[in-house]
């Protein structure tokens, strides 16, 4: 192969979605089929609320979709147990839906009002509660999550826990230093920390081929020396199965396993991303395969619900998330001199204060 | 006798000149380091810390072979070493006695005297200086690979870094960058088995450095850091992808630390019998044998070698320990440009 | 009583907390097998057991990293910076996760980052910074730097209780050269307060770490030419006592900072804005500093020399001062 100054063509290829697998139960019960629809229509309903308050205006900052990745989110986070460490990333609201964060606490975060998780002081997903979620919130710089969730899972070990840690990065998040560091420490260390990749094809305008030279994170697998699988992320159930594997090894003191989810971006990096980079093509060749389309097939096909049961879920869940909405965009900011203290621990800050 | 000018070894296999380009070099690395760490540094002549790579020169100099010297720097590779490559400066004409000038700190070291031990670089001779942040060169070599790839030449970066290094961040994102962009960068592991006092099993959970190569997409190679023909081998396939723009590969040379991570430290952790196994695979006695068979050299010849590089030493340590300290107030020079001390050589 | 150095009053602090509280673990480089680089926590990998004296792969951002999250967890995690040269590669982890949790969602980050800082030993431009002020600069830490044996035990055990972020800056210079005798009970050095290492009423001299002793060798100088020099030793440079140095100020009048640290963004020129706004009008003479040139730190000894501040450096802008 010639090298020449000239761009090199960039064959996107492996982005294209091969052929879907039917979905299969790997064992659940009818209720949790139905818990795991629920936070996936959830989640998709309130994202469509966040993304409407967003072009109307409301939200401070950014909001960044996980449109067409919800099924990586319900599916690793419903396989933990409650007291499973679990840091989200901001495409995955699912997960802390999930561990029972409401929509009115992701509206008043989203909305940077007074009573919100953080107060006000930071946005989207970057806040927790460990004691009452086991959720540890990240910050914008990727990656730093999981040197921080080995810390989790070590705590965890060093106390004779069998919990597992779990946290998130995307396929453009695995270039940083961070990514390398906190897995080969996880790996030699064995620790119960399980890392899902993301692999929705794009880190904002970057695609696959330019972040990595690999064309599934699953093989990076042997490169740390520890488990790696690579599943369809649309599928609910084939992610969930795959975490509750990597969980079972965990806490058999078998360490950290790599779980590659595999699906598509469907928005822009943010709301403000029209995804102009992205052949027409791809997008439209993702569209059959959105995770809860698919997923309400399969309840239907298999009996547990039928379609109007699906719309009248749906309808129910938009009523609560309208009134949520309404409710935050009625509360309060915070006082200006309010962005004080809390710096250091003072009476007051000593824990968190939310929930109240 | 003198280290090669130019690396025509990589094309067609060594010939006899080098062959015994590779054994002088060695062997000049091997003298030179012991008379720094167990003489100069025990008579207090040495300023600081001393880093030395004995037992591990079969690395430097089978992968230094195929460094591109024609004087050229729009067709000359560019080698980044790291502490214990002192060969690959003796390759790349930094002199045993500028190097040790810059171990003594004085003013006639490619440093001047601001920074010690193996920190040292020099762009005439194509060397970049690495930094005690280790896989901080990393991506810096990726970055001067990518100038070559934008100016459409065939010139290489070597980049040595050790088995700890391979868990930093900065080790991390420079092969990953350079695997994804296709640079033309060799990366080559001295795998020594320790970090200071961390053994290989505390660094990762893959057996060999090697192993790494899959999560990057690139090829990974491992061979015996101590059969110099070995290292020469596997490197020279690197360089011909390399050059031919395929992308970066990562070569390591399984070897063993002979002494502690610096002079202070006596690597009591070691054990004993592992030291005692490795020492009977010295890399240099082990080529000077097999070129003895080959009837390249005999021992008078070997003989004579090692005198004549012992007097080459005691010639350089004369000329460094004469060599003027930098003046106080040089101190200040060389921050910014154009703030004196610019063209340094 | 037995003296004891500088780097055995860190070590005696740390393995007193560890056996005072089993949430407190330790992680690092060559830390366990090794003892330490500097064997600060000789002997702890047998006390303590490799569940909590811990060899990390070289990975300075995961060290921090795993500290935060165990720190989360409700651990107590001490991480050493082999050299505090290398705490530049976890500045993410530091100034971004550890320092801005607690005010962004309320959850603390109780751990301590430690390591050698600071010139003098030939180390070259890797192996004797003071970063202390990048630090300094942060909202959410505390930084301190010991000058004395039982300060280093007091402040090592203040920070391990601390329930926010702390840095503890070392120097090396120090480790095996001051020694005193260390109370048997267990005490604090509380953090954020500074101490008065000698009374006086004609200058005030402020400065931290290894600089303290070439001050009180230049304070002892300019007694015998009748001056009385206070020297505080400011101990805590995030929170600084800023009490202290008001009080001798305006008890003086004069005012001289000396630091180890390089001039532009050295803690002078913060102490020194403090002092204008502040007490001004007590004030009879410039606030003066004694720092290292803006140069990283050199290698060769007559540019170390050149660059490090010492008792000469230091007499001559006292006696400038004094001569206001």
């Amino acid at each position: 192969m010639k090298r020449s100054g000239a761009k090199a063509t960039i064959d996107l290829a492996g982005l294209y979605p091969g052929p879907a697998r039917p979905i299969a139960n790997p064992g659940l019960t009818r209720d949790q089929l139905l818990e795991i629809h629920r936070l996936l229509r959830l989640n998709r309903i309130v994202e469509d609320k966040l993304s409407a308050l967003y072009r109307q205006g409301h939200i401070t900052g950014g909001f960044f979709s996980s449109l067409g990745q919800e099924a990586i989110s319900v599916g690793t986070a419903f396989a933990l147990r409650p007291d499973d460490p679990l840091a989200p990333m901001i495409r995955n609201i699912g997960s802390v839906l999930a561990r029972g964060v409401t929509p009115g606490d992701l509206f008043l975060q989203y909305l940077a009002r007074r009573d919100g998780p953080t107060r006000g002081r930071d946005g989207t997903l970057h806040f927790g509660n460990v004691e009452r979620f086991a959720l540890i919130g990240p910050i914008s710089h990727l990656g730093t999550l999981i040197p921080v969730m080995a810390g989790a899972a070590l705590a965890a070990r060093m106390r004779g826990e069998d919990r597992v840690a779990l946290t998130y990065i995307g396929d453009g998040g695995t270039s940083t230093g961070d990514f390398h560091e906190g897995f080969n420490l996880a790996a030699v260390l064995r620790l119960p920390l399980i890392l899902v990749v993301e692999n929705n094809g794009y880190a904002y305008s970057t695609p696959l081929p330019r972040q990595v030279a690999i064309a599934s994170f699953a093989e990076k697998g042997p490169a740390y020396g520890v488990a790696a699988e690579s599943v369809d992320g649309t599928d609910v159930l084939a992610v969930y199965a795959a975490t509750r594997r990597a969980a079972d090894r965990g806490r058999r003191g078998e360490g950290p396993t790599l779980l590659e989810c595999r699906a598509f971006r469907m928005k822009g990096h943010a709301e403000h991303d029209d995804m102009r980079y992205v052949p027409k093509d791809l997008i439209e060749a993702w569209k059959n395969r959105d995770p809860i389309d698919r997923f309400e097939a399969f309840l239907v096909a298999e009996g547990h619900l039928r379609r109007a049961d699906l719309e009248t879920a749906a309808a129910t869940l938009s009523r609560g998330v309208d009134a949520a909405a309404e409710t935050a965009l009625a509360a309060p900011l915070p006082e200006p001199h309010e962005a004080l203290g809390g710096v250091l621990c003072e009476p007051g800050f000593e824990k968190p204060w939310w929930p109240a | 006798m003198s280290a090669p000018k130019g690396a025509r070894a990589g094309e067609r296999g060594p010939d006899r000149a080098d062959l015994l380009a590779m054994l002088y070099t060695m062997k000049l690395t091997r003298a030179l380091e012991e008379r720094i760490e167990r003489r100069l540094y025990r008579q207090g002549k040495i300023v600081g810390g001393v880093y030395v790579g004995r037992g591990q020169e079969a690395i430097s100099v089978g992968a230094g072979m195929h460094i591109r010297r024609t004087g050229d720097p729009a067709r000359d590779d560019v080698v980044f070493p790291s502490h214990r490559d002192m060969a690959v400066f003796l390759m790349q004409g930094i002199e045993p006695r500028r190097v040790l000038a810059q171990y003594m700190g004085r003013r006639t070291g490619p440093t001047r005297g601001r920074d010690g031990n193996m920190h040292m670089g020099d762009m005439t001779h194509r060397v970049v200086s690495f930094i005690s942040h280790l896989g901080d060169t990393i991506p810096v070599a990726a970055g001067c690979a990518l100038t070559f790839r934008m100016h459409g030449t065939d010139q290489v970066c070597f980049a040595f870094f050790g088995d700890g290094t391979t868990s930093r961040g900065d080790w991390h994102s420079g092969v990953n960058l350079a695997a994804v962009q296709r640079l033309p960068v060799v990366f080559i592991c001295n795998n020594n088995q320790y970090a200071y006092s961390t053994p290989l099993a505390r660094q990762m959970a893959v057996a060999r450095v090697a192993d790494r190569a899959v999560g990057y997409g690139i090829p990974g190679e491992s061979v015996d850091g101590n059969d110099v023909l070995a290292v020469h081998d596997a490197v020279g396939r690197a360089v011909a992808r390399a050059r031919a723009g395929v992308g970066p590969t990562l070569v390591e040379g399984v070897t063993f630390r002979m002494t502690g991570h610096s002079a202070h430290d006596d690597a009591g952790y070691v054990p004993d019998a592992t030291l005692e196994e490795w020492r009977g695979r010295d890399p240099i006695a082990r080529f000077a044998g097999q070129l003895e068979t080959r009837g390249l050299v005999d021992r008078a010849g070997l003989v004579e070698l090692d005198r004549r590089i012992e007097q080459e030493i005691d010639t350089a340590v004369g000329g460094a320990e004469s060599d003027p300290w930098p003046a106080p107030e040089e101190c200040l020079e060389g921050v910014y440009h154009g703030t004196g001390g610019d063209a340094w050589r | 009583m037995a003296l004891t150095t500088y780097v055995e009053a860190i070590r005696q602090g740390i393995w007193e907390e560890m056996e005072r509280d089993e949430r407190v673990f330790l992680l690092g480089e060559d830390i366990g097998i090794y003892g330490g680089a500097f064997k600060v926590t000789e002997g702890m990998l047998d006390r303590f057991g490799e569940m909590r004296v811990i060899d990390t792969p070289i990975a300075e951002s995961a060290i921090v990293g795993a500290a935060i999250g165990a720190a989360l967890m409700g651990m107590r995690p001490v991480a050493e910076m082999q050299f505090i040269d290398f705490i530049s590669c976890a500045f993410d982890q530091i100034t971004n996760f550890a320092a801005k949790n607690r005010y962004r969602w309320g959850a603390g980050v109780p751990i301590v980052i430690r390591g050698p800082a600071g010139g003098g030993v030939h180390g070259g431009p890797f192996h004797s910074q003071n970063p202390e002020m990048y630090y300094v600069h942060t909202p959410g830490l505390k930084v301190v730097t010991p000058a004395t044996a039982y300060d280093a035990k007091g402040l090592i055990k203040a920070a391990i209780r601390d329930e926010d972020p702390v840095l503890y800056l070392e120097h090396k210079y120090l480790y095996r050269r001051i020694k005193e005798e260390l109370p048997s009970e267990d005490y604090i050095v509380p953090i954020g307060r500074a101490a008065v290492r000698r009374e006086g009423r004609d200058l005030t001299m402020l400065t931290y770490a290894a600089m303290l002793y070439p001050c009180l060798e230049a304070a002892e100088d300019l007694r015998r030419e009748g001056h009385e020099v206070e020297v505080i030793d400011l101990r805590s440079l995030l929170p600084l006592d800023k009490d202290a140095i008001l009080t001798s100020a305006k008890k003086t009048g004069k005012a001289m900072i000396v630091h180890e640290d390089t001039r532009t963004g050295g803690i002078a020129g913060e102490i020194t804005a403090i002092l204008n706004e502040e007490v001004f009008e007590y004030l009879d003479g410039p606030v003066l500093r004694v720092t290292a040139p803006d140069t990283p730190v050199p290698y060769s000894p007559p540019l170390e020399k050149f660059f490090l501040p010492d008792k000469d450096k230091i007499l001559a802008t006292a006696r400038q001062l004094l001569a206001y």
